[in-house]
């Protein structure tokens, strides 16, 4: 099940572990990433915090976390290779959180509620 | 300068044994050695050039003719003032009785120096309306960030420890917020009317006791005078804030109003916009700080002061009242010495009309180009204003296509995609030293790139063809820095 | 009446006012409200011609009185000019130039920061530069909130109590505002950087990170040997002060395997002028390039193929980041980056370490020189020092040895305390101005 956030992260759920990312529309309007500054495992995210950020050449966006928890993985492709967002944003996840509340999940959108909201912000 | 790329790097140049000058006459003079521990020194080697004196003056010559100054030719880049840099300021600032002065020696040997200083910081609290000046901070930033600590400091003198919001307008440069942040402070953005001034009745409800200070520009930066100040400064002030101006702007107002006539208490200005001194490729700058009447104890230290009585002057390095300390020194002091050589030259008449040219260049500009340019704000505008791009969206040709073009006809570019509230933001400023000729020739030209968008698009895409280099590729050089000379040869 | 700096005539006003579809100068302002125009010339004198304005400078400089031998140092030395730099800094293209935005028509400001951060890299043994700072003490301010930034949740920098307090009071005023805890690190007898102490600060937790200096205020080269080990173990950053000169022969921040180096550049050439322009510097290491403030330059390709520079990482500045960015920093300190990397160009490495050992040579000569007329002391006799030294002038009338050395056109060195003078020397001094010196020391009156 896949979660999206009003400032463009996603959270893909699966049992108690999130994968969290930004959206192929979130890659699409910053451009060619150039860097994506990652916190480290263990630290603990909030939700509607920010956890890091991606930068592209003129860009740059803070990272939001859209669930409260532990930070159990970073994706450490990234470093190295931070376009690989802008190839797939859904399978390069930026980091894997234990989350501590999933209630969370409520607040946000699902993959239609979320395509709408596009929609609306493109006008 | 020329169209042909010089792009050598000194490293390249070196050979081996060259040295290109004698610091030392080891012949005479000699002192016995007085060798250091080797746990105290440098084990490896300094990767610096050995050439000899006539190539690096050759070297140093061509890469100038790479570059575009105001001397080049016009600037019209917006919100950054870049007027004419008088010869006679340059030569004033490093007249040896001046340029070789130790920044800690005796007050008593420094007194014309300290006069210079003094008069300068007395001219601007003339010109900006306020009670005292410093002219410590290095740059307009740094002058800012010096603003917001007063502001922080007058709040905590009273005991009033809850303030910790700035608010800014949405059309605010990027450093108003960096500044407040790097002071501690949260900002609070407050929109805009569609005319890109503050919308009063959004800002009412964002004034309470939490609020630390309103920072403005004024004319804003879309070159329109903020008429609302009155009320804004009257409702800031209500709710126990002060009011802080970023003087960016201020060049149209010279002659013409004050920002401490206004309800400003705190201001900064940057004298290499309005007082004419050299920019430097960026560098160095001073940015001078005002406050009204009952602020003056909270500038920073080093302070000069003047002792009437005996027409003498010292400076104050620590006195706790103070906000605390910027700079070491007084301040970028042969920077100070141009901005008082322009006051003296320009006069209470040259500063006068100052204000006036450079709005009536600006006005001129915007009349003879609304037509093929989109103008989103249409009124009387101050020393600056704000296309967004060409009128005729159907071509594809963006801001950034017509800047590069405009290289291509020997201008600068104006100052694109900012501010930030339109899409394709193209923001002019002449300044007062244009004469009539060349502003109607950069409005040919404007005109011109303007018909070429609609009869030869790719060419625009394409621009610039007639500089020294072409557009860069700006995402390899972030995504693979190379900053150095070591990593560019060792890739 | 059309002043030299504003060229439109009184005819042509009114063609352009015509143009706009307005009659007078004051329809521009016809937005701004009457209460709050100037309605009055500013309280300043009339302008003044090339030559008079000539004349009131020329008569500022005569209430001064210069030095021809400065001893003066803490943190501002003396070092010659060569006349190449003057030349070429005030070319126009250069001086007149604004930031490199437009890196097509700015290839000579983007190169030759190149340079200078390829320069200042390697003399201070790190891997990246920015494109300079303002001055020594707000590039140590820099590198204090770029180490809390780096540390996240931790807030707490030790600074070493030999570090020149002109800085301190800069650091500690960046501190307050900030929000960041500065501790201090107490001074050993010999005038150096107690570690014992620092550890036991280090052990208490909390540290970003350490700021130390080099030569240290005293002018004493401290041995920092195990010192990263010990800030690095405690999961802290480890930042250098030097000036920049020194580190021709002194070890580097690198070398002692810090993670920041920063200080004034001004030794590299930049003349005194009371106060400014200097310049700051500051590097680091490769894995905290994205948190250093300021301006970077790199290496790219344009589109015809060309080696070219740009303005890079950007999306770290404050015209991007805002009030997310680690500073507020806008400029550089452009044309004195330029000053500095000709300064190091013309003098290579080996100028460069001829002139540290000048200094040093000369220094510990004037040392013993003035130790042996027993009118003053070593402060720190058993650490060594470079070019600079504090003597104890107990029983000698300073203010008064002050107006004598004036009167022959000496500047003795710096009080930086009761009885304590701080004395620099450079390859500027001839043997015979130092001799001149301490005769004059030799004979001061008590």
């Amino acid at each position: 099940m896949i979660y999206y956030s009003t400032s463009h992260e996603y959270a893909r759920v699966e049992g108690n572990i999130a994968y969290i990312g930004i959206s192929d529309y979130a890659q699409h309007a910053l451009g060619n990433i150039v860097y994506v500054d990652m916190p480290e495992d263990g630290d603990d995210v909030t939700a509607g915090e920010d956890f890091g950020a991606v930068e592209s050449v003129k860009a740059a966006s803070d990272l939001l976390s859209p669930v409260s928890g532990a930070v159990v993985e970073v994706n450490e492709q990234l470093i190295d290779n931070p376009r690989l967002i802008n190839e797939d944003a859904m399978a390069n996840w930026i980091i894997k959180v234990e989350m501590s509340d999933p209630s969370e999940l409520e607040g946000l959108m699902d993959e239609a509620a979320y395509k709408e909201f596009v929609a609306k912000e493109q006008h | 300068m020329n169209r042909e790329v010089y792009g050598k790097l000194i490293f390249e140049l070196s050979r081996p044994g060259r040295r290109g000058t004698r610091p030392v006459d080891n012949s005479t003079d000699a002192f016995p050695r007085a060798e250091l521990a080797s746990e105290l020194t440098r084990t490896s080697a300094t990767e610096l050039p050995e050439v000899d004196e006539p190539t690096v003056v050759r070297h140093y010559t061509r890469m100038s003719t790479n570059n575009f100054g105001v001397d080049s030719g016009f600037y019209p880049l917006g919100s950054c003032t870049m007027k004419y840099n008088p010869k006679v300021n340059d030569a004033l600032s490093a007249i040896p009785g001046m340029a070789r002065l130790h920044p800690f020696q005796p007050d008593a040997t420094v007194q014309g120096a300290l006069r210079a200083y003094w008069t300068l910081q007395r001219s601007l609290s003339e010109i900006g309306g306020m009670a005292e000046f410093t002219v410590n901070p290095y740059a307009g930033a740094h002058g800012e960030l010096t603003g917001l600590m007063i502001i922080r400091a007058y709040h905590d003198e009273r005991g009033d420890k809850k303030r910790t919001k700035v608010i800014v307008p949405n059309s605010a440069h990027g450093t108003n917020p960096a500044s407040a942040a790097v002071c501690g402070l949260e900002v609070v953005e407050v929109a805009s009317l569609p005319d890109g001034t503050v919308d009063v009745e959004a800002l009412r409800p964002l004034l309470d006791d939490t609020v630390a200070a309103m920072m403005m520009t004024n004319p804003n930066t879309l070159g329109i005078f903020e008429s609302s100040i009155p009320e804004i400064a009257a409702m800031v002030h209500e709710a126990g804030a002060l009011m802080y101006y970023d003087g960016a702007n201020l060049n149209p107002l010279l002659g013409v109003a004050r920002p401490g006539d206004m309800g400003f208490d705190v201001m900064h200005i940057n004298l290499h916009k309005t007082f004419s001194t050299p920019h430097g490729g960026g560098g160095p700058g001073s940015g001078p700080v005002g406050v009204r009447a009952g602020l003056e104890h909270l500038l920073p230290n080093p302070r000069v002061i003047r002792d009437e009585a005996t027409d003498t002057f010292s400076v104050v390095r620590e006195d706790s009242n103070s906000c605390g300390s910027v700079t070491p020194t007084v301040g970028n002091f042969a920077v100070e010495l141009r901005a008082l050589a322009y006051i003296l030259t320009m006069g209470r008449d040259g500063l006068g009309m100052a204000g006036p040219m450079a709005t009536l260049n600006a006005n001129y500009i915007k009349e003879a180009l609304r037509d093929v340019y989109k103008l989103p704000v249409d009124r009387v505008c101050k020393h600056e204003f704000v296309f967004d791009g060409l009128a005729d969206k159907s071509t594809g040709v963006t801001t950034l296509d017509v800047a590069k073009r405009l290289l291509d006809y020997g201008y600068h570019a104006p100052t694109i995609y900012f501010p930030l509230l339109f899409h394709e933001s193209l923001m002019i400023e002449p300044t007062e030293t244009e004469s009539r000729e060349t502003l109607d020739e950069f409005i040919d030209v404007m005109r011109r790139i303007a018909a070429e968008a609609i009869s030869e698009p790719d060419t625009l895409k394409a621009a610039p063809v007639n500089t020294p280099v072409g557009r860069p590729d700006d995402t390899t050089a972030a995504l693979e820095p190379i900053v150095t000379y070591k990593q560019l040869r060792d890739k | 009446m059309t002043h030299h700096y504003l060229p439109q005539t009184g005819e042509e006003i009114s063609a352009m006012l015509g143009a706009c579809g307005m009659k007078s100068l004051d329809d521009l302002f016809a937005d701004v409200p009457e209460q709050l125009k100037l309605k009055r010339p500013y309280d300043l004198p009339l302008g003044m011609t090339e030559a008079q304005v000539t004349d009131y400078f020329e008569n500022l400089a005569a209430e001064n009185r210069p030095a021809r031998v400065i001893l003066a140092g803490a943190g501002y030395y003396d070092h010659h000019v060569p006349a190449a730099i003057p030349a070429l800094v005030s070319r126009s293209e250069f001086m007149t130039a604004y930031t490199p935005y437009q890196p097509e028509i700015s290839q000579g400001t983007l190169q030759y920061i190149f340079e200078y951060q390829s320069m200042m890299a390697s003399l201070t043994g790190l891997e990246v530069s920015n494109a300079s700072m303002y001055d020594s003490a707000t590039a140590t301010a820099e590198a204090m909130m770029m180490m809390v930034a780096a540390g996240r949740k931790k807030n707490r920098v030790l600074v070493s109590e030999t570090i020149n307090p002109a800085v301190r009071r800069v650091v500690d005023t960046y501190a307050r505002y900030h929000g960041i805890d500065v501790a201090t690190i107490r001074m050993t007898e010999e005038g150096t950087t107690d570690s014992s102490h620092m550890e036991q600060m280090l052990g208490e937790g909390g540290v970003a990170g350490v700021i130390v200096s080099q030569p240290n205020y005293y002018g004493i080269v401290e041995d920092y040997s195990g010192f990263a080990d010990k800030i690095h173990a405690a999961k802290a950053l480890m930042t250098v002060n030097a000036p920049a000169s020194t580190l021709a022969v002194l070890k580097p921040a690198g070398e002692w395997g810090a993670d920041i180096a920063c200080g004034d550049a001004q030794s590299l050439g930049v003349p005194l002028s009371y106060g400014g322009p200097y310049l700051g510097y500051l590097t680091c290491t490769n894995a905290l390039m994205r948190k250093m403030p300021g301006r970077i330059v790199g290496k790219t390709t344009d589109a015809r193929g060309n080696r070219v520079f740009v303005l890079t990482l950007q999306a770290r500045e404050q015209h991007i980041r805002r009030n997310k960015a680690t500073s507020n920093i806008c400029s550089n300190q452009g044309l004195m980056a330029l000053w500095v990397t000709i300064y190091m160009s013309l003098n290579g490495p080996e100028g460069l370490r001829e002139i540290n050992e000048r200094g040093r040579d000369a220094a510990h000569w004037l040392r013993d020189e003035l130790t042996a007329t027993g009118r003053m002391r070593p402060m720190f006799a058993k650490s060594p020092f470079l070019n600079e030294f504090a003597m104890d002038t107990e029983g000698l009338d300073l203010d008064r040895l002050f107006e004598r050395c004036a009167e022959r056109g000496i500047l003795p060195g710096v009080v930086i305390g009761k009885n304590q003078l701080l004395i620099a020397v450079t390859e500027r001094q001839s043997r015979a101005q130092l001799e001149e010196f301490v005769e004059l020391v030799k004979t001061a009156e008590k």
